[in-house]
């Protein structure tokens, strides 16, 4: 397994918010790609975005513009 | 073969939606399933179709486009889902069976109380009827856009601020209208549109869905898998996924989101006027030669691309018979599912021809087609 790292992880309730995020993010080339759900989180949508942890404020941002509904973010070393 | 069935289904698709489709069964995993390729390649691709939808449609958010398997499938889930026993429901006598099959059983069986806006012999409706009829406890009026057998359509914008005075839900049938002409359901002012993707929109049979204004609450008809919330032991309230159980149709969808990508590039307004103009050719092509009879009013500004008509005394059976054998051509006999208006019109005894066109006709096909009607009719 590859060795751990601090990240940032935004969940959804939706598997759409998850894609909006994915779009979003690919628009104004922020970094981070889509996971599955860590166990540490209980979230509604399967799948994550994780990105680097000084992304958190653009993240949070661009999720805020698109009216994405973002279902918490958080910091895990995974 | 010359295809006039298109309100049925449209047979001839842009080949890049059977490219689409193709390419996705070699592709596509399970949308919402995980992050492997192929996964996400499904869930690229079915995002990706609900916001091109709700651009068309003129759905303010992706995810309030649910994808369904047909308009029949989403009206059953609009109707099923938002009325309640003992609630009051009015309909039109314009409406398929899509819609009034689910509306008698709600009658039956939950002692739902149902009016219906009558159409005229041209299968118009009057607004007044709307006025008239709509009560406090008027849940929803059901309503189709355009008729499935003679092209006329209903102005729902006059319709939805009637309901929309009581607090009642508007729900429309679309399946004649989308992708044949501009649909945009916030000017509609629509609650829920239902539509199909194989017919106007040009996709695969097995694609259709719904588009929900924000706020309205619908019971699934389907609750099961979803690739999220897994140890709820209920469905996820948050749309699209409360109404989508069950894996999605990511193949048809593929094709559906390339149909649009075909339609957005041509121009609706474009491929409307072409419908429209052949419409308007067979009509005056047939309307005058002596022994046929056509339903439906041709004086209104906007209709869809239907002709629906009889010969003599003829059964529809046997003159659709007759155009598929002699002459190649494709059309719909019989009743259309649309029962009420077949009473209105007067043909619930033989049914009626109906002619359907689409963007790959063309007028030596239409001039081909009132050939064979003059010829059958002499």
């Amino acid at each position: 397994m590859r060795e751990k790292e601090l990240k940032l992880v935004i969940t959804f309730h939706t598997t759409t918010a998850a894609m909006a995020m994915e779009k979003a993010c690919n628009a104004r080339s922020l970094p981070g790609r889509l996971i599955p759900v860590p166990r540490e989180i209980t979230s509604g949508c399967g799948m994550a975005w994780c990105a680097p942890q000084e992304s958190r404020e653009a993240l949070e941002q661009a999720a805020k513009e698109e009216g994405i509904d973002v279902s918490g973010v958080y910091a895990l070393m995974i | 073969m010359i295809y006039l069935d298109n309100a049925a289904t449209t047979l001839q698709k842009p080949p890049q939606v059977i490219e689409a489709v193709a390419e996705a069964m070699h592709s596509l995993g399970n949308s919402a399933r995980g992050t492997s390729s192929g996964s996400l390649r499904a869930s690229r691709t079915v995002y990706e179709a609900r916001v091109k939808i709700a651009e068309l449609l003129g759905c303010p958010k992706a995810e309030h486009v649910v994808f369904t398997c047909n308009s029949t499938e989403a009206l059953n889930i609009a109707i099923n889902g938002t009325i309640l026993p003992g609630d009051h429901v009015i309909s039109t006598d314009l409406e398929h069976n899509s819609v009034l099959r689910p509306l008698y059983r709600l009658e039956a069986e939950q002692g739902v109380e149902l009016s219906f806006v009558p159409a005229d012999a041209n299968g118009n409706v009057s607004y007044k009827d709307f006025e008239t009829l709509i009560r406090p406890d008027t849940k929803a009026v059901v309503c189709n856009h355009a008729s499935n057998l003679t092209g006329g359509m209903i102005d729902l914008a006059r319709v939805s601020r009637i309901a929309r005075r009581q607090g009642a839900l508007l729900i429309v049938d679309a399946s004649q209208t989308a992708g044949c002409i501009p649909v945009d359901m916030e000017q509609i002012g629509a609650d829920i549109l239902c539509f199909t993707g194989h017919k106007g929109l040009l996709g695969p049979q097995g694609t259709g869905g719904m588009c929900l204004r924000a706020g309205v609450e619908i019971r699934p008809l389907k609750v099961g898998g979803t690739g999220v919330q897994s140890y709820s032991k209920y469905q996820p309230q948050e749309y699209p996924t409360r109404l989508e159980a069950g894996t999605l149709n990511s193949h048809g969808i593929a094709g559906l989101s390339a149909a649009v990508d075909f339609i957005r590039e041509i121009g609706i307004d474009a491929i409307s006027a072409k419908e429209t103009a052949l419409m308007r050719r067979f009509y005056e092509g047939i309307s005058r030669i002596e022994g046929v009879t056509v339903y439906g009013d041709f004086s209104a500004s906007q209709r869809m691309a239907i002709v629906a008509l009889n010969i003599r005394d003829y059964d529809s059976g046997a003159v659709s018979d007759e155009l598929s054998q002699k002459y190649d051509i494709a059309t719909r006999p019989g009743a259309h599912c649309a029962p009420r208006m077949h009473q209105a019109l007067g043909t619930q005894d033989r049914g009626a021809v109906r002619f359907s066109f689409s963007w790959f006709n063309t007028e030596a096909e239409i001039d081909e087609a009132i050939r064979a009607v003059r010829e059958i009719a002499l």
